[in-house]
């Protein structure tokens, strides 16, 4: 009989990269506790884990510390087992490797950077953010979910656009994804928001709202400060 | 079963490439046979690499019966699950999932920091700058060199008693390395400061998989001139 598992996630409530952790975990029934850092003033246990980067998520598996939530979610899957969330083909394997990567390089800093920029900066990174969610689009086509008819490693990667992705473009009062450019997309995004699983790890939209809303004004008082 | 003519196997790519270089080895490992299709890189490409890599039109590209797939690491990983023989004793990754979380999390981090400062330093003149990048690269190296006993668990590589992973993701950029030392007549894989990491290194080009895909230090000039060259 195994000893009890021994599962933790250093995580921060407005993170999406914590999420995706969450997701994944509860996904496959995984009981874990959530340890919340304040990223202001990280703790020991968080820099003893992750000293490279000193970022969050970790998960802390029986005292193993795995760091990068891309890197965490192949772990996830390699250790639970049940549900899935790789296919099991290499190829399908390989493209769902491929998208997520594909996320995280090209597609959130483009909509992250349009959000936070101004002007032809602007202009820049919606175009490539644009570009980027077309590609999405695409390769998602009619199917329910990246993953087929479940949640799987692309659909998790990408739940930034779900929630958080939205929030930003109300704060920034831009439109990046929209109904009629990207219409798979955006129903995908209502398809994964309406699962139980999402609803309950997803953090309050009013809070995301506020923090990302105060960021802004932070933003703009140091802009006004001209010399 | 290891590969055979009908496998039809072709890789997309350029010899100087470390990514390219990685999935030479890694087919190598698993005694896959395969058509090395040099591609332009600079513009135009070459019309079969825009093809199977529309997102990205970079190389390299595998193409296993007829479908691609992009992304070294992404490539190698397949690879080692395409072809594997059961007895996992041609692994690639590590068996354990932790070790493997690991081995991932260490070509990541080559991928984003010295892949980056090899491409800053080739074209750098300027002497400050040049000691200030390979300062930075060895200080990424040295972290590497920190993490190898962990690592390899002890034994002569990254992987343990073979090569693995990590040895071809960072093994991959041992011909840039020598090359930039070379040219800018500065030490980086320095014997002295990273001891381990020297050792590895002609242990790892001593391999019969990787032997003859590492370009020596002086072909790399005229390599990549002709990679860049525009028609």
């Amino acid at each position: 009989m195994a000893e009890a598992e021994q599962v933790k996630v250093l995580r921060f409530w407005a993170s999406p990269w914590s999420f995706r952790v969450e997701l994944a975990l509860k996904l496959k029934g995984v009981p874990h506790e959530k340890v919340e850092e304040d990223l202001a003033n990280k703790s020991p246990l968080l820099l003893a884990s992750n000293p490279i980067h000193k970022k969050i998520p970790v998960l802390l598996h029986n005292g193993k510390a795995i760091p990068e939530s891309l890197i965490i979610l192949e772990y996830i899957d390699e250790t639970w087992t049940d549900n899935p969330i790789l296919p099991k083909a290499p190829h399908e394997r390989g493209m769902a490797r491929f998208w997520s990567r594909f996320i995280d390089d090209k597609c959130v800093g483009a909509c992250w950077m349009s959000c936070w920029t101004e002007g032809e900066t602007q202009q820049m990174f919606m175009e490539q953010a644009r570009a980027c969610l077309r590609i999405l689009d695409d390769e998602l086509g009619g199917r329910r979910f990246f993953g087929g008819e479940s949640i799987g490693l692309v659909d998790i990667s990408a739940s930034f656009f779900a929630l958080w992705l939205g929030v930003l473009q109300e704060v920034a009062g831009i439109s990046l994804i929209n109904g009629d450019e990207f219409p798979n997309l955006c129903r995908w995004i209502e398809g994964f928001v309406a699962s139980d699983v999402v609803t309950e790890c997803l953090p309050p939209r009013d809070k995301l709202l506020a923090v990302f809303q105060s960021k802004k004004q932070a933003i703009l008082a140091t802009k006004s400060m001209v010399y | 079963m290891a590969g055979t003519a009908t496998e039809d196997v072709k890789v997309l790519g350029l010899a100087l490439s470390p990514f390219v270089i990685r999935v030479r080895i890694a087919l190598r490992l698993k005694r896959v046979e395969y058509e090395f299709v040099e591609v332009r890189f600079a513009e135009p490409k070459s019309e079969i690499l825009v093809k199977s890599n529309p997102v990205y039109k970079k190389i390299p590209v595998l193409l296993h019966r007829g479908k691609p797939i992009c992304e070294s690491t992404v490539i190698v990983q397949y690879i080692d699950e395409e072809w594997t023989d059961g007895s996992g004793s041609s692994s690639i990754l590590p068996a354990d999932p932790f070790d493997r979380a690991i081995a991932r999390f260490w070509a990541v981090y080559i991928d984003d920091k010295l892949l980056a400062l090899i491409w800053a330093l080739r074209p750098e003149k300027e002497a400050a700058k040049v000691t200030e990048l390979t300062r930075q690269f060895r200080k990424v190296l040295g972290l590497l060199e920190e993490a190898f006993p962990e690592c390899g668990k002890g034994k002569g590589f990254f992987g343990g008693d073979a090569i693995g992973y990590l040895d071809i993701a960072l093994g991959s950029c041992l011909g840039w390395i020598r090359a930039l030392e070379k040219d800018k007549s500065v030490k980086i894989l320095d014997a002295e400061e990273l001891p381990r990491l020297a050792e590895w290194a002609e242990r790892f080009m001593a391999e019969e998989s990787v032997k003859g895909l590492v370009p020596e230090a002086d072909e790399y000039p005229k390599l990549y001139a002709a990679a860049v060259a525009s028609q």
